[in-house]
Parts: structure tokens; C-alpha cells; sequence
């Protein structure tokens, strides 16, 4: 005797995001840890040396946090107006932050106060940055100027004026202590060399530039603005090598992981990106609020992401020993030992093993359709929240009445309630192409049945009315698109060399066959 | 032309078990079913077919435990005989000849000595007019009686045999035809009848379709067209009858049964459902549901332990009384058409073809047993008569086994055609498919022809559909991802000029496919996807395609449906001949270069093979059957045959097994496959006359020597000695030993039948040489035979070892030392 085969649910793949080895790892991380700052977080900066402290600039503070610890282990509160860009130097010994007020300021990380003062930004300073000698610091600010500060006699090495807007964005040279890159909102982007004073090098990003960011290997460049990520190769001299738009809304950070070079992109669309190495994003995180800032630990233990609402929102990675302590923690639970009791017990060779049958279990529908009470089963199906989470369901038992030859048994008897709840699965889904199929046959059977008794009903009435404007739109559409098609076949028709003049006679230039609208 | 009088057709498959109602022995230990011109014995605990009763000439239409003796069964068949065995030992007792077709068989405790049988009017030439008469059997010790005082009870019976039943102890018989009941007494002579309207209100069929009787109340159950029971009682005086009707059954009901102490009443229709309704509690009953095909026939054993209920997909069920299925009695499915083609699965070797719905069934032709179903549609079946419900409609297998195409269908009758292609994998643990691949919207029109392609090392499909589209699919290979899927995906889609493909087929290497489109036959390049030829020989739409095999691979073969066998050559890609048949079918055989053609012509059906490359035809066969051939497959033996005779080669490596559209099976037997069956028959059987002990299997050895030499050389000299030695064995085994004579005397003859096979072995050797002498001359043309057909094997597999050659090297070499030199020798010496 066979058991009764539960309803198919159709399966269709779904498209686009495909699990591969980079999802796997992006998804790794544990859910965030929330910190409230007390304003808008603009800049992250971990520290290079273990144990990667990392220090946070959000309004009139710098917080430094441990890569564990959700309380602020030192802060540095002693500016008058909002800080800007607080960074390490090399060593994390030094830590610089220019402001509001245009002072640049040098904190030991050890101290409270500032070991020294740079003066002579007339504007606020929003980027700061060792250079990578760690005795000299540049900054670029609202004043279109950037200079160069020495450390020990705090004394201005050389200021540039070559932007034409503010420069926000900043990366200094890894390599080389004599280069950095600056990026500005004239949506230039350039590269100085301090022995030659000026700029070698401008590449035109076309937006104002919120983001600068040099790969390990300084060959590539990669700048954000707008809602663009460019990519610059700056040994072919600053030639264009990729053009990002996948956010909508503009990139205001951009990092990368330390684990094979990916590339992260944060944005005001509340997005972060991360792409592969072929600049395809594999991943996604979301976030609560517009993202300024972002960072990822070394070995990327830790994804900071700073937000507009003041909230620095951190991710820790998922370890194996964490799993395992979960999981043994939970065997340990008492509740679960009462329920299968002799779970751990283990048969001796001579017994004999009588192997309990296994229960089938039914869906309700499934029951319902084993009973052939096929109203209560479209019932079941159309219940709100199968109809709006799981469409598919509703039209797998709609498929099922159909074969059985029962639809229109289910569907007939029914009040003007029921009837509303069918006509808006069909309004919302009839020009799905997975559903449409069975559903016109719902609307044929729904037509055949109540036509009689349609008027008496002004909602039931409505919806028709707005069931055939869809059907109209949607045949319309069908007719374009069929339009260009042809369009389309002829054009790659005249393209493509054809030993058979005769065939492309033969092309279907307009074929019409008609979507059968209501 | 060939002889045929060595090949012969022989039907094969089983066949229906679901005739008549199967009974079950008293013991409950074995279960009886009519199959074909046998009665077929099964055990209920192992669901094994332990033996078969053979001796009808006919179809066997009914079986009832013998009364009297509950051992023993009666038959009656076609053919006009009733026979009574001893189903255990599967023995003959008697034959009664009745002298007309026979269609049903009733037998009651209190009428001994007396069968009740189903005629049919011999004077109406219609089948509708069926007679009950009552025969009295003559008691006489012959194997063979006559039978003919019959006297007729009624000839308003109903064709349907379950439309009869009788009475409390045999007190009455009760029948019904149409819309009429009726009740004939035993004692009084009378008959009773009781109708119903046709229709009522409500818009009920009232016909009757079933009646069973209350084994000890007056009470009868009837089931009727619309689905109702109804329960008469009180008809023993006619004007006060009364009845009471119950409905659960949504479609006729088919059978009826009460069980024997008469507590339930089991019902069966086509839901599928059996139905038990306990007695005189109104409508208490209980269900079994999903039992396979519509319930045909009900048997409760005598017990009332086991319950038989048999299936319109030829099966038979066993089932406890505590509504439990105990056991499941499969034939081979034969449903109203096989849609699939017949094929043979690679690993198995099991014949594949359409099963259950929505199932297809593998079975084994070789042990003639049912092996699995495979579910295709994994839908829930509705049994409910004229519904439209997805069915397999093609399958296909690639060459290793490890993949399965299956197409279901849905809605041949309305205008929306619901269609899905599925892809199986063979799961090497779990020994059976696993679905792999479902792709819903293969084609926008129904699929036509679907093939494999035939290498080793890719498996593509190519399905070729009404939409004038053909597609190929491959196994992984994403252009998106580059990664390897599992999964099967479209890799090419073709077209020629808009016209609808008619049939796909691969060539053996793979290398080349054919496609033809309406009278066009195009060849591609699967590699490139290149159009590389088109051949045409109109008039006539394609019907069937080829390629052809081994040696024969430079040629396609397709059929017209204008009475046009053609055959490409594709080196040059000209016709090289056609000529005008008929075809009706065209399989090539993968092991050979051979092709066979049924052809339909005149009411009935020729069989050609042929080779491409020859003219002449190897094998012809006039009338093989007198339907038309629509499916037909080579399946390959176990162990390939050494036949030499030219009409019978074609079949030593494989078997051709063809359907006609009575969905009969039938094969091709040759005379040296059926003499090896009936040895190995012969072996099976033991003899029983003789008692086993040691002092006999020591003899029997001796005497299985004995046989075995006699065989060999000499079967003439001693056949009167042996049968002589060996009843003196009997004589001396079987004899009591009180009158047997002195042991002194029987010891000298005793010894003496020992003495004989050893001078049957000791020849004066010069009749040995001149025999053997004899036998090479014989031989001499046979071994041609066999080296030819040697050659030819070789050819078509390699590991294939040929261990004749050093016999007949030896015997040449033999020959040569035998050879006079003595000329030589004048030579030399007259040399010098």
C-alpha cells in the first residue's frame, strides 16, 4: 500500500546570488554589536600593531576601543569642536586628528593630552595622516590646502594648493614616505610627491571624491564619490581599470579585507559591498543608517562600520571553538536529556533492532486534499500568510485542484470575502510568469461561476475592473516586447554572416500571438 | 527463402492474473490464480511463484476449491474442459470434457458431484447471450470423462461472472443481468426475479455489476453502476421483499464479498479502496486505501485470516483481516497502451516500459518477474474514471544506465498541454533513479522523439518537439558560474525552415546526429553544432530513423510514411537503395549490424532483418502475428547461442521482443534455445520414484555417467541394455524384500548392470576410428560454419575468447599425422 504523495510544490532556482566560497566566509560573522557614540562616526582606524585596538572619531571625541571590549578603554575629549580623522601612526604609538577649528592635534595613545598642536589650517581639517616615516603628518582641509607637518618641531614642511574644493579623502603611500593621494570634491583625484612638491599624477573621477585607498601593492587605486567605486591603475599612469555603480546612493567609504585584498564599499544607501577580485560583489551587509565609515581588522577579526545616527556597529568572525561551546552547552541542557530518553543508548550485537515506522507528516492542505475536502484545502492555502510569504504553495494547490478536476468545485459556493482574497492573489500574481498559467484558469472559473450574482458586490466589481486593466497592461507589454524581439532577431540576423540567402526570408520580423487577456 | 520451421513465436510476459477472482487454499498457505492457460500457484507468506498447473489448451476462465476436497481445485477454460488437480503437487486428476467454451465456474458444498458453468448460447452468435447449466459429473476412474448431462438453470445470465453467487448452503443460486435479480430454489424449482428501474430522480444508474450471498443468512448484496449496496433480504417470498441501500462507492462497484463467517461485507471499485462494512450495523466500516489499480475481484480465504483482492494493473494483493497488506502478487503491468518504447535497461537488463500510472516498471524478462516500479510522476494517483492525469509518454536510457529521461504528460484532450521533462540519475547506493533534473517548460509543444547520445564519455540529450524546435541538453557546464553543476541545462536549440522535427537518433560513435524534419532528414555535427548535409527522398513524412551498426555504420536507414524503406550511404551521401514496405517499425540491434523491420500489410505483419549492406534479407517471417507491431527491442542474452544455421544467427547474440496492440509480448524462440530449456526443465525435476539414500544418489551417480556417455558416442549400441539395467535397479529397489528372491541370485544380475556400461565404454578401436573418421567429414562443413561466425563474433567484442580453434586445429593437425607420406618417400628416393 502506498502512502498518500504530499502536494509538489514547485521549486524554480532563483537567480543571482549564488553560494560560493566568498559568501560562505562574508557570512561568517556573528550579528553586530551596537555602540552608541555621541555623534555621526566619520573615521575608524585600527591600530596596525596587536592587540588591533582601534580608534573611533565620532563629534567631539576619540574613543579607542579593544577588539573585544564594548566600553572605550581610553578617549580623547579634549577638542572644542568636532574631530575629524583620527588615524595611527605606524607603530599605534601616535594617534592624529585634525577638527572642526582647523587645529591638528597629536595624542600619545598612552597620554590624555596633546603632545603637540599644528596650526595654520584656516578651515576644518578633515583628513589627517602619518606618513609612513611616521615623523611627518599630512593633512587636507576645507582651506583647499593640504600640508606637511613635522612631527618633532611641529613646524609646517610645505603646504600645496592644487584642489579646487575641499579635499576629504587622504591615503598615504606604504612604500614610499615621500607619496600620498588626495581626493577631493573638485572630482579630481591626485597623487603628490613631496620631493617634487606637487602633484604627479590627477585622474578625473567625475564626482567629488569621498574616499581614497591605496592596495598593498600600490599599483591600484581605488577612489569613491557618487555612487560610483573607480578603480586606477596607476602604473599605465592613472588609467581608468573599472567603474563600480552598485550602490544607489554615494560610496562614502571604502577598505579592504586583509585576507586576499577584497574590496568592501560602504555607502549612504545603508549598504556594504564586498566584492571578489573580479570587482563582483559577493556579498552584502545591511545596516541601520547611512554608513560614513568603515574598517576591517587585520585578519578581519572585526568589520567596524560607523554610522550617521552615531552607532558604531561591529561584527566579530564566527570561530569553530565558539560553534562547539554552543552547541555542548546546549547538550547540556536538562529539558532536551528528559525528551530522548536512551537516546545514547546502543544496541549489543545480539539484539534485535525493531525500527519504529516513520510518521508521515502532512502538510493541513495535504490532509485536507487526502480527505478531498478541496474548499477547506484552497482555504488553507489562501490563508494570508502562505499567500503573501509563499506564493508558490497557494499555486501548487490550485495546480493540484486543477489535475484532480476539482477546481471549479473548490472555488464555486464561496461569500464576497472569500471571493476578495482570491481576486487579490490573482491582481498581485497573475502576470507572474511561473503563475500565470493556472491562475487565468482561476479567473476563467471565478467568471463562469459568479457571473450571474457579480453586480451585487461593488468590491468583487471593482476588482474585476482592476483584474482587466492589469490584464490589459500586461498584454500590451507582452506585444512590445514581442516587438523588439523582432526588432532584435533581425538585427543579429543582418549581422551574422548566412550561407542561406533564402532563410533570412523566413525571419519573424512581427509574430503576435496574443496573450489570452481575461 | 529461409525456413522458419526452427524459430517460432512464442508469447511471453506472463499473463493476466486478474482474470478471475484469485482463492486462496483452505490452509491459507497458498494462492490460486488463473494466468493465461495456466493456473499459477503462489505462496501468500513469500509472494513466490512456487508452480504452475499446465494442461489447458485455452484460457482458463474460472478456478474453485473442490468441495469435497479442499486439496484439490477445479478449472474450466476455453476450450472446454474442467479439470480437477492436486494443486500441491501440481497433478492432474481428471479431465471432464463439456464440448463448448466455458466462461465460469461455481461449485456449492451441497451439491456434490455437480459444477455449475457459464456457456454461451450456441445459438446466438453474440457474446451477450452466456447460459448457466449444471453438469453432473459421471463417477468413473478414467483420467479422461466426458461429461455432457447438463441441464440448464437459466439463461438470463450476465456476461460478467461475479454477477453469480450462491445462496445459504447452496440452498439457492442468485443472478443478475442488467437491471434484473434473480433468485432460482434449489428445492422448489423456482426463480424469483426482482427489477429495478433503470433511473430514478436522483439520476441513479441502477444495473447491476456484482452479487454475493450471505454464507448463513437470507440475505443477498448487490452492487450496482452508480456506486450503491444494496442488501435484499426477504425474498424468499417474492412480494415482500425488501431492501436496504448503502453508498460510499462513488463509481460501480465491482465486487462483492462477504467474509465466511459472514460478520463483514468487503467491496471493492475503482477508487482502489477496499471497503469493509461490518453486517447489520448499518454503515460502520472501515477502509484500505491506495491498493494500486481498481479493485477487480475480491476472495476471502476459508478461515477468514486472508483476504486476495486483484487489480486491474495485474496484481494481486494479499491482505490480513487485520486490514494489513501482507503481500504483493505482480505481472507485468500492461495498461491500455504503452506509450513509452520498449527498452531495456543497460544494468539490469530489465525490460522498461510503461507500469502503474504514472510509473514505469522494470521486469525481468529472463525469470519472468516483476523487479520494481519507478514512480515518474510522484503525484498522488486519483482513481476517478475519466480524469486527465499526467502519464509517461517517453523514456530513454544512455548507455551506461546511469541516466533516465522520462517526459509526463497532461492533457491530450484539452487545449493546454501540460508537459515536464525529467532527468534520473542512477544512485549507486540506493540501486535505483533518483531524480536529478525537472525542467518545466522544455519545449512550448509536445515532445516527439528523445535520444541519448550513444559515447561513453559525454551524455547529451536531444529531445525534438512539436514547437519545430529541437534542444540538446547537457549535464553541468554553466556559462555563468563556470562552475560544474549536477544539474542538466539547455546547450543548443535548432531548427529547419520552421518545419516539425519527426525523429532524433545518434549514430553509434555519437559523432553525427539525425534529425529529420517533416521529409528531411538533416545531419549535425554534435560537437559544433553544425548543419553538415541534408538528405530528402520524397514523398512521405519520416517516420522512423537509423543509423546503422558496426560494419554497417557508414549507412542511415529511415521509413516513410509513403511505403518507403530507404538507406543513406553518408559517405557520399546518396540513397544506396530503397524499396517499397511498409514499415511499421524499424530496431536496430546494438550488438549486431542487423535491423529488424515489421511491416503491416493485408491484416497482418511481416518481420524482415536484414543487413544494410546486403541485398537480401537474412531473415524472413511471413504472418508473425496479425496486429500491427508498434514497439519492438533487442534484448541481449545472457550467454550468446552457437547457433550456425543461417535463419537463426541473427538471434544468437540477442533476443527480439516485440508488443503488438493487444499488448501482447511476444518473442522469437529458436529450437536449440528451447532444448537447452527443457534440459535444464528436465534437471530441475526430480525423480521421485526412487527414494533418496545414500545407496541411491551412489547409483544415480553412476547411472547420470552412464547417460552422459551415452550421449556423447554411442546412443544406439546400448539403449535396450541400459533401460534394461536400469529397471532391474528399480525392480530391486521398489520390490518389498520379503518376495524378492535370494540376495545370491539378484547379486549376479545386480553386478551385471554394472558390467554393461563398461563394455559400452570398451570398443574394439577400429569402429572408434572409422566413427571419428565419419564425424570430421560431418564436421567439415559445420566448421566452416563456425569459423565464420567465429570471425564474426570477434568482430563484435573483443574479449571473447575462442577455444574451438585449438580443437579444430588439433584435429587437423590429427588428420595431417594420419596422412600417407609414403610417396614422399619414392620421391626422395628417387632424387639422388
Amino acid at each position: 500500500m502506498a502512502s498518500f504523495k504530499p502536494t509538489k510544490v514547485q521549486f524554480l532556482p532563483k537567480l543571482g546570488e549564488k553560494v560560493t566560497e566568498d559568501t560562505l566566509y562574508w557570512k561568517n560573522y556573528k550579528s553586530p554589536v551596537q555602540i552608541k557614540e555621541f555623534g555621526a562616526v566619520t573615521k575608524i582606524d585600527f591600530s596596525p600593531l596587536a592587540p588591533h585596538n582601534y580608534a573611533v572619531t565620532a563629534s567631539t571625541r576619540i574613543h579607542v576601543y579593544g577588539l573585544h571590549s564594548q566600553e572605550p578603554i581610553r578617549s580623547f575629549t579634549r577638542f572644542r569642536d568636532t574631530a575629524y580623522g583620527g588615524s595611527f601612526r605606524g607603530d599605534g604609538k601616535l594617534l592624529v586628528a585634525g577638527s572642526e577649528e582647523g587645529l591638528i592635534r597629536l595624542f600619545d595613545i598612552s597620554g590624555r593630552v596633546a603632545l603637540r598642536q599644528f596650526t595654520g589650517h584656516s578651515k576644518a581639517v578633515h583628513v589627517t595622516s602619518f606618513l609612513s616615516d611616521g615623523f611627518r603628518v599630512v593633512s587636507g582641509s576645507d582651506d583647499l590646502t593640504f600640508r606637511v607637518w613635522d612631527v618633532p618641531s611641529a613646524v609646517e614642511l610645505s603646504s600645496i594648493t592644487e584642489h579646487t574644493d575641499y579635499i576629504r579623502a587622504l591615503a598615504p603611500s606604504k612604500l614610499n614616505p615621500d607619496l600620498f593621494v588626495t581626493g577631493s570634491y573638485d572630482h579630481t583625484v591626485k597623487v603628490f610627491d613631496m620631493r617634487s612638491g606637487s602633484s604627479v599624477m590627477t585622474m578625473q573621477h567625475g564626482h567629488p571624491v569621498e574616499c581614497v585607498l591605496l592596495y598593498p601593492s600600490e599599483a591600484l587605486l581605488v577612489s569613491t564619490g557618487g555612487r560610483y567605486v573607480k578603480i586606477w591603475d596607476l602604473l599605465k599612469g592613472g588609467q581608468e581599470l573599472v567603474s563600480l555603480k552598485n550602490h544607489h546612493k554615494t560610496v562614502t567609504c571604502a577598505c579592504l579585507s586583509s585576507v586576499g585584498n577584497k574590496l568592501l564599499t560602504g555607502s549612504l544607501d545603508r549598504h556594504v559591498k564586498v566584492y571578489n577580485s573580479s570587482y563582483k560583489v559577493v556579498h552584502n551587509f545591511d545596516c541601520d543608517a547611512s554608513i560614513l565609515s568603515m574598517a576591517v581588522a587585520p585578519d578581519d577579526e572585526v568589520v567596524a562600520v560607523g554610522m550617521t545616527n552615531g552607532v558604531l556597529s561591529v561584527r566579530h568572525r564566527k570561530h569553530k571553538k565558539d560553534k562547539e561551546t554552543l552547541t555542548s552547552r546546549r547538550r547540556r541542557g536538562p529539558s532536551y536529556r528528559v525528551f530522548v530518553k536512551g537516546k545514547n543508548f546502543v544496541p549489543r550485537q545480539d539484539d534485535f533492532l525493531v525500527s519504529k515506522p516513520v510518521k508521515q507528516y502532512l502538510r493541513k492542505y495535504d490532509k485536507q486534499l487526502k480527505s478531498f475536502e478541496v474548499s477547506k484545502a484552497l482555504d488553507t492555502a489562501l490563508q494570508t500568510w502562505t499567500r503573501t510569504s509563499k506564493p508558490e504553495v497557494t499555486v501548487a494547490v490550485i495546480i493540484e485542484l486543477n489535475r484532480r478536476g476539482t477546481l471549479k468545485n473548490a472555488l464555486a459556493g464561496r461569500n464576497e470575502e472569500s471571493l476578495t482574497k482570491i481576486l487579490n492573489f490573482l491582481l498581485k500574481h497573475i502576470f507572474d510568469p511561473r503563475f500565470s498559467r493556472p491562475l487565468l484558469t482561476v479567473g476563467d472559473i471565478v467568471l463562469d461561476l459568479y457571473r450571474q450574482v457579480l453586480h451585487q458586490s461593488p468590491v468583487v466589481e471593482r476588482q474585476l475592473q482592476r483584474l482587466m486593466e492589469v490584464l490589459g497592461r500586461e498584454a500590451e507589454l507582452q506585444q512590445e516586447l514581442l516587438q523588439v524581439l523582432g526588432i532584435l532577431d533581425t538585427l543579429f540576423a543582418s549581422l551574422t554572416p548566412r550561407k542561406e540567402v533564402a532563410a533570412l526570408a523566413a525571419l519573424p520580423v512581427d509574430q503576435g500571438p496574443q496573450l489570452q487577456a481575461a | 527463402m529461409v525456413e522458419t520451421s526452427d524459430i517460432r513465436v512464442v508469447r511471453c510476459g506472463g499473463s493476466k492474473v486478474n482474470l478471475t477472482p484469485p482463492i486462496i487454499s483452505s490452509d491459507s498457505r497458498f494462492v490460486l490464480c488463473t494466468s493465461g492457460d495456466l493456473v499459477k500457484v503462489y505462496s501468500t507468506r513469500t509472494e513466490e511463484w512456487l508452480h504452475s498447473l499446465q494442461g489447458h489448451t485455452n484460457q482458463v476462465t474460472g478456478i474453485t476449491l473442490n468441495p469435497a476436497n479442499h486439496l484439490q481445485v477445479y478449472s474450466c477454460s476455453v476450450d472446454g474442459t474442467v479439470k480437477l488437480w492436486d494443486f500441491i503437487d501440481g497433478i492432474l486428476i481428471k479431465t471432464f470434457v463439456i464440448g463448448c467454451p466455458l466462461f465460469a465456474i461455481y461449485v456449492s458444498e451441497k451439491h456434490t458431484g455437480v459444477l455449475f458453468l457459464h456457456v454461451s448460447m450456441a445459438t446466438d452468435s453474440k457474446n451477450e447471450c452466456f447460459q448457466l447449466v449444471s453438469v453432473h459429473l459421471p463417477k468413473s476412474a478414467e483420467q479422461e470423462v466426458e461429461a455432457k448431462e447438463m441441464s440448464a438453470v437459466s439463461s438470463h445470465i450476465s456476461k460478467n461472472p461475479s454477477c453469480t453467487a450462491f445462496g445459504r448452503g447452496g440452498e439457492y443460486i442468485a443472478f443478475a443481468r442488467h437491471l434484473q435479480l434473480n433468485v432460482y430454489f434449489f428445492r422448489k424449482q423456482k426463480t424469483y426475479s426482482f427489477s429495478l428501474k433503470a433511473t430514478d430522480k436522483k439520476g441513479a444508474k441502477n444495473a447491476f455489476t456484482c452479487i454475493a450471498c450471505h454464507p448463513t443468512d437470507d440475505c443477498i448484496a448487490t452492487g450496482h453502476e452508480d456506486g450503491k449496496i444494496r442488501l435484499w433480504r426477504n425474498f424468499i417470498h417474492k412480494k415482500e421483499y425488501t431492501y436496504s441501500t448503502q453508498h460510499w462507492h462513488h463509481n460501480a462497484v465491482n465486487t462483492l464479498c462477504f467474509t465466511p463467517e459472514g460478520t463483514h461485507l468487503l467491496s471493492g471499485g475503482i477508487e482502489s479502496v477496499l471497503v469493509q462494512w461490518q453486517y447489520g450495523a448499518g454503515n460502520r466500516k472501515e477502509f484500505l486505501p491506495r491498493l494500486g489499480g481498481s479493485i477487480l475481484h475480491i476472495s476471502a480465504s476459508s478461515d477468514g485470516q486472508l483476504f486476495c483482492t486483484s487489480h486491474s494493473d495485474n496484481k494481486i494483493t494479499v491482505i490480513e483481516s487485520s486490514f494489513k497488506v501482507c503481500g504483493v502478487i505482480q505481472g507485468l503491468v500492461k495498461g491500455d497502451a504503452v506509450l513509452t518504447d520498449l527498452m531495456i535497461d543497460p544494468r539490469s537488463k530489465a525490460l522498461v516500459l510503461n507500469g502503474k500510472p504514472g510509473h514505469l516498471q522494470f521486469y525481468s524478462l529472463l525469470r519472468d518477474k516483476h523487479l520494481y516500479n519507478l514512480d515518474i510522476v510522484q503525484q498522488e494517483y486519483i482513481y476517478e474514471a475519466g480524469l486527465d492525469q499526467f502519464e509517461v509518454v517517453k523514456a530513454a536510457f544512455d548507455i551506461k544506465g546511469s541516466w533516465l529521461a522520462t517526459v509526463e504528460e497532461r492533457g491530450k484532450k484539452s487545449s493546454d498541454l501540460e508537459f515536464f521533462l525529467k532527468l534520473w540519475a542512477f544512485d549507486e547506493r540506493t540501486q535505483s533513479f533518483v531524480l536529478n533534473t525537472t525542467i518545466t517548460a522544455a519545449h512550448t509543444d509536445r515532445i516527439i522523439s528523445m535520444c541519448f547520445s550513444s559515447s561513453e564519455e559525454t551524455t547529451m540529450l536531444v529531445t525534438a518537439a512539436e514547437d519545430s524546435q529541437f534542444k540538446a541538453w547537457c549535464q553541468g557546464a554553466d556559462a555563468d558560474t563556470q562552475q560544474d553543476q549536477n544539474f542538466w541545462s539547455c546547450d543548443f536549440v535548432g531548427s529547419y525552415h520552421k518545419l516539425n522535427p519527426t525523429n532524433c537518433s545518434f549514430s553509434a560513435d555519437s559523432s553525427l546526429l539525425a534529425v529529420s524534419f517533416q521529409e528531411v532528414i538533416t545531419i549535425w555535427s554534435p560537437d559544433t553544432w553544425e548543419m553538415l548535409t541534408t538528405l530528402c527522398q520524397p514523398p512521405g513524412v519520416i517516420r522512423d530513423l537509423c543509423f546503422g551498426r558496426l560494419s554497417c555504420s557508414k549507412y542511415l536507414l529511415g521509413t516513410t510514411t509513403k511505403n518507403l524503406l530507404c538507406c543513406w550511404n553518408l559517405l557520399t551521401c546518396e540513397l544506396e537503395w530503397s524499396t517499397s514496405v511498409d514499415v511499421s517499425k524499424l530496431q536496430p540491434d546494438p550488438f549486431s549490424e542487423n535491423v529488424a523491420a515489421f511491416s503491416y500489410q493485408s491484416k497482418h505483419t511481416d518481420l524482415f532483418v536484414f543487413k544494410p549492406s546486403e541485398p537480401r534479407p537474412l531473415f524472413t517471417n511471413k504472418n508473425v502475428c496479425s496486429e500491427k507491431v508498434h514497439r519492438a527491442v533487442f534484448v541481449p542474452r545472457e550467454e550468446p547461442l552457437n547457433s550456425c544455421d543461417e535463419s537463426t544467427q541473427w538471434l544468437n547474440r540477442s533476443q527480439l521482443y516485440f508488443l503488438t496492440q493487444n499488448m501482447d509480448l511476444l518473442t522469437f524462440s529458436t529450437a536449440t534455445e528451447e532444448d537447452r530449456m527443457l534440459s535444464s526443465s528436465k534437471q530441475l525435476v526430480i525423480d521421485d520414484s526412487v527414494a533418496v539414500t545414500p545407496f541411491y544418489l551412489l547409483l544415480g551417480k553412476h547411472r547420470q555417467q552412464q547417460q552422459k556417455l551415452n550421449t556423447q558416442s554411442h546412443p544406439v549400441s546400448d539403449k535396450p541394455q541400459q533401460t534394461q539395467g536400469s529397471v532391474t535397479i528399480k525392480e530391486l529397489l521398489h520390490t518389498p524384500a520379503h518376495v524378492l528372491p535370494a540376495a545370491s541370485v539378484l547379486c549376479s544380475m545386480f553386478v551385471n548392470s554394472f558390467l554393461i556400461s563398461n563394455t559400452g565404454v570398451q570398443q574394439d578401436p577400429l569402429r572408434e576410428e572409422m566413427d571419428s573418421e565419419k564425424e570430421e567429414e560431418d564436421s567439415e562443413e559445420e566448421m566452416e560454419a563456425c569459423d565464420s561466425q567465429q570471425e564474426l563474433r570477434a568482430q563484435g567484442s573483443v574479449d571473447e575468447v575462442t577455444p574451438k580453434l585449438s580443437k579444430a586445429q588439433e584435429r587437423e593437425l590429427k588428420r595431417v599425422r594420419k596422412t600417407d607420406f609414403s610417396w614422399m618417400a619414392g620421391l626422395i628416393d628417387s632424387k639422388p
